[in-house]
């Protein structure tokens, strides 16, 4: 996985609460067995008319917006649907951080098995750095300080360890478990001597 | 020290834990689908790595597989790539699949109880958002998104942190027409779309006790809608006798031993929940959701609400905005709302009781002349057995479609979607936008509600039919 290093972009603000995954990535894009290529079709029904023509007014659409690589938005973002094909159409997209005062929870994981840093924090900050996204300024992501910084001001965010050191060594998850092989196999011995039934080798 | 249930089942799974509170917990049943399935499989194939314990695996293409005749295969060529890429992992690396024209096919939630795969006290995960159902069963159920499905695969175990615990009673019991699909909606009505974010829910109380395993299953599936990372019901005599004699439940020996741990599956008398809620069971009505979120529910006698009348600002703009999307004005009343489109199914009301409950409603009743409607089975049993009773002819007579399994209009990734502005009456679990077809407008509804809506025309209290 990619390693995520500092940030520093204009953001992009979706004022909107409860962003979906629909939204975020509708159905007919589910169809893919690649991982790849999914950032065109990011927020595809707010983004392009019926005909499939851009809407100019679309956030992500506006200069410098689509260059953003970060992006703030209303609460509860990414519920819905376990669809993996939204982090996967972030990030082919640009964005590597999503700023919100809070997450839905398999979207929130999903963020950091593909390089992206969710960040959770209070409304108001969330409201405070949208103006920075309206004045077309650049705010700064720094993983290891846990920081955003913006004009001269600093605001502090709280994040697990274990998935901050993944996410800035870029570490391979299963690798990690596979690590552990000795405890899986420990374990199953224990289920086959104590829960028999759970074995299925009818 | 007295444990919930969730501390017991979390605990017996517990293979590793860092300092830092971060857990390798291990997975006994792994289901699996051809949309969120095919990125993890080329992940293996890419690092060379293979399914650890395939057998615990079970995979079914449900999603995209069409409802009307399939032995001319599936048209979409993205549809039938995916349902292809499926077959092909599922035996190149040995997993079993119940392949699409196996009569065990059907949505990957409703196959899993149905096969006994589904058991108490184990770790179910699957990559999909409403796993949550199997927690009907007092087993932690739970989706995942694909790279985790690769971890599964990998390694039969999860990264996971433990979550807190929530208990939501239902007491006392339900007036007459209201039925699981409405408690769910109620409890997140109540609790909101984030309400049991960073949880995991216990539902408890009569109402709850009171309800068939195919009920629970209703009630936990829509958990997600509530935010929370599962729902479970402790499981008593209707869930053991449930299971008894399915094929691949516990036999002989086994059963025996099975059932006696299963029977400790419970949340100890005096332990501790982080968070309690209470709701009353009198006080709920047949519910339907006007806007596009889950939480956006009304009684089918109350109106639209109305934006004005919202203090917070937020809240207000999403209202306007999800009303304006459904094409509704503030203050109508509930049952004017006219219906183009009926649809009964999914792995929310996709089961044998939901058809018998719709068609004994619907019996020598005609649709009415301005909808049209759709029934699709849970599973290729469900579907037999409701052939076998008589069902799908009380559904037919009625003017109503009768399909092939799958999950079909809940998501329409198959060719059946909403047009835009197309309002439907679904027995589904999500009212985002678009999700049915864009533009389409979805009103979330118990099976009743469904056939009440399709017989006049309009949505309709199922207490007057
Ligand atoms: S029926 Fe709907 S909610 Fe259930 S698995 Fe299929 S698409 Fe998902």
């Amino acid at each position: 996985m990619e390693k995520f290093t500092n940030l520093k972009s204009i953001p992009s603000y979706l004022s909107l609460q409860n962003i979906d995954t629909d939204m975020i990535i509708p159905k007919q894009f589910l169809k893919t067995i690649k991982r790849t290529g999914l950032g065109k079709s990011l927020f595809y029904e707010m983004r392009y008319d019926e005909n499939g023509k851009i809407k100019e007014d679309f956030i992500l659409n506006k200069d410098p917006y689509n260059k953003s690589r970060i992006l703030l938005a209303g609460k509860n973002f990414g519920c819905g649907s376990s669809r993996e094909h939204a982090p996967w159409a972030l990030s082919d997209f640009g964005i590597k951080c999503v700023v919100s005062s809070s997450f839905a929870d398999i979207f929130y994981n999903n963020c950091f098995k593909n390089g992206i840093l969710p960040i959770k924090i209070g409304e108001q900050i969330v409201v405070e750095l949208s103006e920075y996204s309206k004045r077309k300024e650049e705010i700064e992501i720094d993983l290891e300080t846990q920081e955003i910084k913006y004009g001269n001001k600093i605001s502090k965010f709280e994040i697990d360890l274990f998935k901050k050191k993944c996410l800035m060594e870029g570490l391979d998850d299963i690798a990690l478990s596979l690590d552990k092989i000795s405890q899986i196999d420990n374990f199953e011995k224990k289920i086959k001597e104590n829960s028999p039934w759970l074995s299925r080798n009818d | 020290m007295s444990k919930t249930l969730y501390d017991k089942i979390w605990e017996n799974h517990l293979v590793h834990q860092q300092d830092d509170g971060t857990c390798l917990i291990y997975v006994d049943r792994h289901l699996v689908h051809e949309v969120t399935s095919p990125q993890a499989f080329e992940g293996l194939r890419l690092q060379n790595r293979k399914v650890r314990r395939p057998e615990l695996t079970l995979a079914v293409p449900d999603h995209n597989v069409p409802t009307t005749d399939r032995s001319k295969g599936i048209d979409d060529d993205e549809s039938r790539i995916q349902v292809e890429t499926l077959r092909n992992n599922c035996k190149e690396f040995g997993v079993e699949l119940f392949d699409v024209n196996d009569k065990r096919q059907g949505i990957v939630h409703i196959i899993g109880p149905e096969q006994g795969f589904t058991q108490p006290g184990t770790v179910i995960v699957c990559g999909d958002s409403h796993t949550a159902t199997h927690g009907a069963f007092g087993s932690l159920a739970f989706g995942i998104g694909t790279s985790e499905v690769e971890h599964v695969l990998a390694t039969q175990t999860l990264i996971q942190k433990k979550s807190k615990n929530l208990r939501i009673n239902v007491n006392g019991d339900l007036p007459k027409g209201v039925t699981a699909k409405d408690v769910i909606l109620k409890i997140i009505g109540t609790i909101g779309t984030a309400g049991g974010t960073g949880y995991v829910i216990e539902f408890a109380g009569d109402v709850i006790k009171s309800l068939s395993m195919e009920e629970r299953m209703t009630i936990c599936n829509m958990t997600i809608e509530a935010g929370a990372r599962a729902g479970l019901i402790a499981p008593d005599e209707k869930t053991f006798e449930y299971l008894k004699g399915k094929t691949m439940s516990p036999k002989g020996d086994n059963w025996k031993k099975a059932l006696e741990f299963w029977k400790t599956l419970y949340s100890d008398k005096d332990c501790k929940f982080d968070k309690e809620v209470n709701i009353e069971g009198k006080d709920i009505e047949p519910l339907v959701t006007w806007g596009t979120s889950p939480q956006d529910v009304s009684p089918i006698t109350g109106v639209v609400p109305d934006p004005a009348n919202e203090k917070n600002e937020d809240r207000k703009m999403a209202m306007e905005r999800s009303l304006e999307y459904m094409g509704l004005k503030a203050n109508t009343k509930i049952s004017d709302i006219k219906i183009d489109k009926i649809f009964i199914g999914s792995c929310t009301n996709g089961r044998i009781e939901d058809l018998r409950l719709a068609a004994d409603l619907l019996k020598g009743k005609k649709i009415s002349s301005n909808v049209s409607a759709m029934v699709v089975p849970g599973s290729g049993l469900v579907k037999e057995q409701a052939e076998k009773e008589g069902i799908d002819k009380i559904f037919k007579d009625a003017g109503f479609e009768w399909r092939e399994p799958g999950c079909s209009m809940c998501l329409g990734m198959n060719p059946d979607q909403l047009k835009p502005k197309e309002r439907c009456a679904s027995t589904s679990n999500r009212n985002f936008e678009g999700r049915q077809g864009r533009g389409g407008r979805t009103h979330l509804v118990s099976p009743g509600m469904a056939i009440a809506a399709a017989i006049k025309g309009h949505l309709t209290d199922v207490r007057k039919i």
